[in-house]
């Protein structure tokens, strides 16, 4: 891929120009539709983008030091890294790609979540401090299975190239593949029942207690960006390409939509789990189907080599 | 006024974060500050949001009749709230200690301590006033802007904090 389509990738579709409107439309229907299961009316559309602003216009406490440095650039890496990761999804039919992009994508994806664990600790409260303990145990917990999925899915396919992934016909493997990585996403997006780095009222706000201001937009910002990257992963994995680009994009907002609807739906259905219990549900229970999904696709990798 | 500052008062009007704090209040208005979040009263549709860290609030909403030992956890609070910020006094117990008064724990009423911006009186006040309360602390931040804390001139100034009198 070219610098001029790299750019144009990163910065207007799917980069930032669509990915920003489109994180404040996700963190929308995310607190929309809980409303509407606990039978409230919720906020209204441009809540995220009111959020946003306000949090611009507030002061920010004074920060000395390599530490305040330090805390100021976490939110802004975060960020930066959840647009590449946008930017780099096949939204559009052969737009580009290089071979392993793949593997730079679950790079990025992993960055805010580094990102939040180092805040915490150079924030220096207590609170920052057990929540970025709780992030980094959920992130080596999760990110086995989540890594084991994707390595699969790759391994049918030959490929570490979305752009190849993408255009593939699904195999029934793969889908195995995604509904492990779905397993895996409301851990990585800090939602109920696995939210426990930032669990509200229990330990403050978790790594973000010490934030505010416009780092505190940035960070939601963040968030609504991860929500559109880990949404969008699982779209371009689970749809492949059709001819025309018009609908591809279509297609693509639309299963993104469906796929933040249903971890919506079921952060607002379940409470938040302990630390152990989570840990044991993604070592245990998560783990052994990922591996299951791992020995099937190499099984019959090897069993098609053997044939031809 | 340009468009950004425009911008910027419908979006704190439409956006006010709560921290909830009590100083030493017998729960009644804590359980109806949280009565009016739930389904029936629903604050959320005005942009509410209770927020666990008092750095991400921008409506400080205190409950109680200040008690001596929570002095200094309200200047701790009130100085981690960053500005514009506004302060609500849910109950009548913050507005005039109520049937606290002339006990010897207790140092209220709130507005000898920080400045009060909207008082919600009631004992305890009902879920819909406070929303209102809410809401009218919400039009306020939009209308103070980036000016801070316009009335912390209204603090009683013979105040003082008095250690020796609290006798066990």
């Amino acid at each position: 891929m070219n610098l001029t389509v790299a750019l144009a990738r990163l910065l207007i579709f799917p980069g930032i120009l669509f990915a920003v409107p489109a994180a404040w439309f996700f963190l929308w229907v995310e607190r929309k539709s809980v409303a509407l299961m606990q039978e409230r009316i919720g906020p209204p559309f441009m809540q995220p983008f009111f959020d946003f602003v306000k949090l611009l216009g507030k002061t920010t406490p004074v920060r000395n030091g390599p530490g305040g440095l330090l805390m100021q650039a976490w939110p802004l890496v975060a960020v930066s890294a959840a647009a590449g990761a946008v930017g780099l999804l096949p939204v559009l039919p052969s737009s580009g790609g290089f071979e392993g992009d793949l593997i730079l994508l679950l790079a990025l994806l992993e960055i805010p979540s580094i990102c939040i664990i180092a805040a915490g600790f150079s924030s220096r409260s207590l609170f920052a401090e057990i929540g970025s303990a709780r992030e980094a145990v959920l992130s080596v917990s999760y990110n086995v299975v989540f890594l084991l999925a994707i390595l699969s899915i790759a391994a049918s396919q030959h490929t570490f190239r979305l752009e190849a992934l993408a255009q593939l016909p699904v195999s029934p493997l793969r889908y195995l593949g995604i509904l492990a990585i779905v397993v895996c996403l409301p851990a990585k997006l800090h939602i109920n029942p696995f939210s426990l780095p930032n669990a509200e009222q229990e330990i403050y706000s978790g790594p973000l207690t010490e934030y505010a201001g416009a780092e505190l937009a940035m960070w939601e910002l963040s968030h609504g960006l991860e929500w559109v990257a880990s949404a969008g992963l699982v779209a371009t994995l689970a749809i492949p390409h059709f001819a025309s680009w018009s609908v591809d994009v279509l297609v693509f907002v639309a299963v993104s939509f469906g796929i933040v609807l249903l971890l919506s739906v079921l952060a607002a259905a379940t409470a938040r789990l302990a630390i152990d219990t989570t840990v044991r549900f993604y070592w245990q229970c998560t783990l052994i189907f990922a591996c299951l999904i791992m020995v099937l696709t190499i099984s019959s990798t090897l069993f098609t080599r053997v044939q031809s | 006024m340009n468009l950004w500052n425009r911008l910027m008062c419908i979006c704190r009007r439409r956006s006010p974060w709560l921290f909830h704090m009590n100083t030493g209040s017998c729960n009644g208005c804590d359980i109806e500050l949280i009565a009016s979040l739930t389904p029936r009263y629903d604050a959320e549709q005005l942009g509410v949001r209770l927020q666990g860290s008092p750095r991400h609030a921008d409506v400080l909403c205190i409950t109680g009749p200040v008690t001596h030992t929570a002095v200094q956890a309200i200047h701790t609070v009130y100085g981690q709230v960053c500005g514009p910020k506004a302060v609500v006094a849910i109950g009548s117990c913050p507005a005039t200690t109520n049937v606290f008064i002339d006990s010897r724990v207790v140092v209220g009423p709130l507005n000898r301590h920080i400045p009060v911006d909207v008082f919600v009186p009631g004992c305890p006040p009902r879920p819909d006033a406070i929303v209102q309360g809410i809401a009218k602390a919400a039009e306020i931040l939009a209308m103070r802007g980036d000016t801070e804390t316009a009335v912390e001139a209204s603090i009683a100034p013979d105040f003082k904090l008095e250690t020796t009198e609290v006798r066990r």
